[in-house]
């Protein structure tokens, strides 16, 4: 790896902070980018993500085991939480999936550069983490085996779901959701297929390319057509996430519980999905980034500007936080102002603290560009980012479950095992999914990464 | 990394008979000589021709003379069928197969409809654009002849190729070679049908 690096050209050093360290031809791009799969020695640091990640996921059959041998009881939800870890979690991984759908298409529509080299990426982590979510309300219905009654089909029990209800827009908005994710993702794959197809040495490895890239061959006619998809794709996909939590929060902002039944909930909860998000890319794209020596496409500029995306997002998160602590009082609403002096006294409220500390504070380090540049901090604020996100769904769902109107139905929520098996195996599973990505498909678009090579004449100015 | 080497430039074949010619392709190493002989081809009158690229040019299916909108139609009409039938849809179950009163609400009550509509309308949107664009392109082909040419597997990676048909009008053997080879073009082979 390093013989052939000093092969390249001397790294042009005009461009202080460019997208792509312009040392590359379009050749190199597609060496470096597909001989990660096709040839290059797999750093050893894989094989241990992957294999810790395939002994975490192995928690997930002993919850679903025991989810479909047992019940929905072996959840820790009961009267008065019926909505526990199951939904937090649902709400969590939807929102890490929405930062793969804002690099891919909402940066794609501003024309944002530095979005190449991480969108599938991105993308990829969407897809895996709806596949996370989906399990929750699948098993959080009692009998997921049932779980198509969920859509609307005709049936010899006369029923219908009801379409006046949130919960029956979530099954629609999450289901085009994954769909439309899945599509956009292929479609970007195509091309690069098509170069894997034709660098593939085995029979085998060039069947499967060649299978999945469907007789790609790059004609003027075929990109044509090509991107006018993708930019379709884009502007179908940018309102189509931005609805995407935006009903997730319209299932608990058309409830009348305190804490829930408030309209800041749609645009702070999009914004808190691709704060999450964001921080998930970081978290997975820094030591990638790392092991597989990839500096010269996801640069400092992409991580800075990845951090920028989610300090300001994550500063709209506070706002919403500020909201609600401020209509608790504007409304004169003396079960919203007891919701509020349980959060900040109750018996959870070291939760309501916590997430402070992690939404709030941590990320003001991000003014800095010293640390928005150190992937070291950055990584550490993502993991504080990570579980403040997770900390904000228990805050909003639980918390407000746990005490409403009459005091002789409070109650508490503790977890139980097999809602933490159940959390940790999804995400053994989702990392695992992601490193199997890594290692078998291209994890950066080479056809977009040929467009930014600049050509000498150009390379000057 | 095993360090990849473009295959070697292979005998071609001469062809007697015009019928076994899919057509003649030229090999550029940059972008800008494949669109100045694009534009060239296409003034010289020639209208069956296909440029190869391993990145999407902007202006050249110009170059070549050649536009298309049929994507942007199909997503249209999906979009109208998305909306039409989720919206139809949600009437149909509130209205006809499962009415239920909830909490007096009219039985029509369009504004809850609205989000699923959306989501149906988008559905069936990105269908019809990746499934449309898929099938306007004629994919998936397996087979297609510019893969004879052996370089061809460059068009992927870093090279750029014109292919102009055999069954162009003004098609002729030897003098589209002649034409191409005058295009400051790497390389100029026949290629097989």
């Amino acid at each position: 790896m390093a013989a052939q690096d000093q092969a390249l050209a001397p790294i042009n050093t005009e461009h202080a902070d460019p997208v792509l360290i312009q040392r590359h031809s379009n050749s190199t791009i597609s060496d470096k980018i597909s001989g990660v799969v096709l040839g290059a020695p797999t750093p050893k640091q894989w094989f241990v993500i992957l294999g810790i990640a395939f002994l975490v996921l192995q928690l997930l059959p002993f919850s679903f085991g025991n989810l479909l041998l047992i019940g929905v009881g072996k959840f820790g939800i009961n009267q008065p939480v019926g909505w526990g870890m199951d939904i937090i979690n649902f709400v969590w991984w939807i929102g890490i999936g929405h930062a793969g759908t804002l690099i891919s298409a909402i940066l794609m529509l501003f024309r944002q550069e530095w979005r190449m080299a991480i969108a599938r990426f991105a993308e990829a982590m969407t897809i895996f983490a709806v596949m996370c979510a989906g399990m929750y309300p699948v098993f959080h219905t009692g009998r997921p085996w049932l779980a198509y009654w969920l859509l609307p089909y005709p049936n010899t029990m006369g029923l219908w779901p009801q379409p006046r209800s949130p919960l029956v827009w979530d099954v629609f908005a999450v289901s085009t959701y994954a769909t439309v994710s899945i599509l956009f993702w292929y479609v970007g794959l195509i091309p690069d297929l098509a170069t894997m197809r034709d660098r593939a040495k085995s029979l085998v490895t060039k069947f499967i390319f060649g299978f999945l890239s469907l007789g790609w061959r790059g004609s003027a006619k075929h990109w044509h057509r090509y991107e006018t998809a993708s930019l379709l794709l884009a502007g179908l996909s940018t309102p189509l996430v931005l609805s995407v939590h935006s009903i997730v929060s319209f299932d608990f902002a058309t409830g009348l519980i305190p804490g829930w039944h408030t309209t800041v909930f749609p645009p702070y909860f999009v914004a808190g999905a691709v704060f999450a998000g964001f921080a998930m890319v970081l978290t997975l794209a820094i030591p990638v980034r790392k092991w597989y020596g990839l500096h010269d496409f996801i640069t400092d500029r992409h991580l800075e500007n990845m951090a920028k995306v989610m300090f300001a997002t994550g500063m709209i998160v506070c706002y919403g936080y500020f909201l609600e602590v401020f209509m608790a009082w504007y409304s004169a609403n003396p079960y919203e102002w007891a919701m509020l002096m349980n959060r900040v006294n109750g018996p959870y409220s070291h939760l309501y603290w916590a997430l402070w500390i992690c939404n709030g504070v941590s990320i003001q380090f991000l003014w800095f560009k010293s640390v928005r540049r150190n992937t070291t901090w950055l990584f550490i604020i993502c993991q504080f980012v990570s579980v403040g996100m997770w900390l904000e769904r228990f805050v909003i769902i639980p918390m407000s479950l746990h005490r409403d109107f009459l005091p002789s139905s409070w109650g508490m929520y503790y977890p139980s095992l097999v809602d933490w098996t159940m959390f940790i195996g999804t995400m053994g599973l989702f990392t695992f999914l992601m490193f199997l990505f890594i290692r078998g498909l291209p994890m950066i678009s080479m056809f977009e990464m040929r467009t930014l090579v600049k050509k000498p004449a150009e390379a000057k100015h | 990394m095993s360090t990849y080497a473009p295959p070697q430039e292979q005998a071609v074949r001469q062809h007697s008979d015009p019928t076994d010619v899919f057509g003649i392709m030229a090999e550029f190493d940059n972008q800008e000589d494949l669109l100045k002989a694009c534009a060239n081809a296409r003034d010289a009158g020639f209208k069956n021709m296909d440029a190869y690229t391993p990145v999407p040019i902007h202006g050249l299916t110009d170059a070549l003379g050649w536009d298309d909108n049929s994507v942007q139609r199909v997503v249209f009409v999906c979009a109208i069928l998305g909306m039409t039938l989720g919206f139809g849809l949600m009437y149909y179950i509130t209205m006809i197969a499962y009415p239920m009163n909830v909490g007096g609400r009219p039985w029509f009550s369009w504004p809850a409809f609205v989000p699923p509509t959306f989501e149906t309308t988008i559905l069936l949107s990105a269908f019809g654009a990746v499934f449309g664009m898929i099938a306007l392109n004629g994919l998936p082909m397996p087979y297609h002849p510019v893969f004879n040419n052996p370089r061809f597997i460059m068009a992927s990676s870093d090279r750029f190729f014109l292919c102009i048909e055999a069954d162009d009008p003004k098609f002729d053997l030897a003098s589209t070679r002649k034409f191409l080879e005058a295009q400051h073009a790497q390389e100029v082979v026949a290629v097989e049908n």
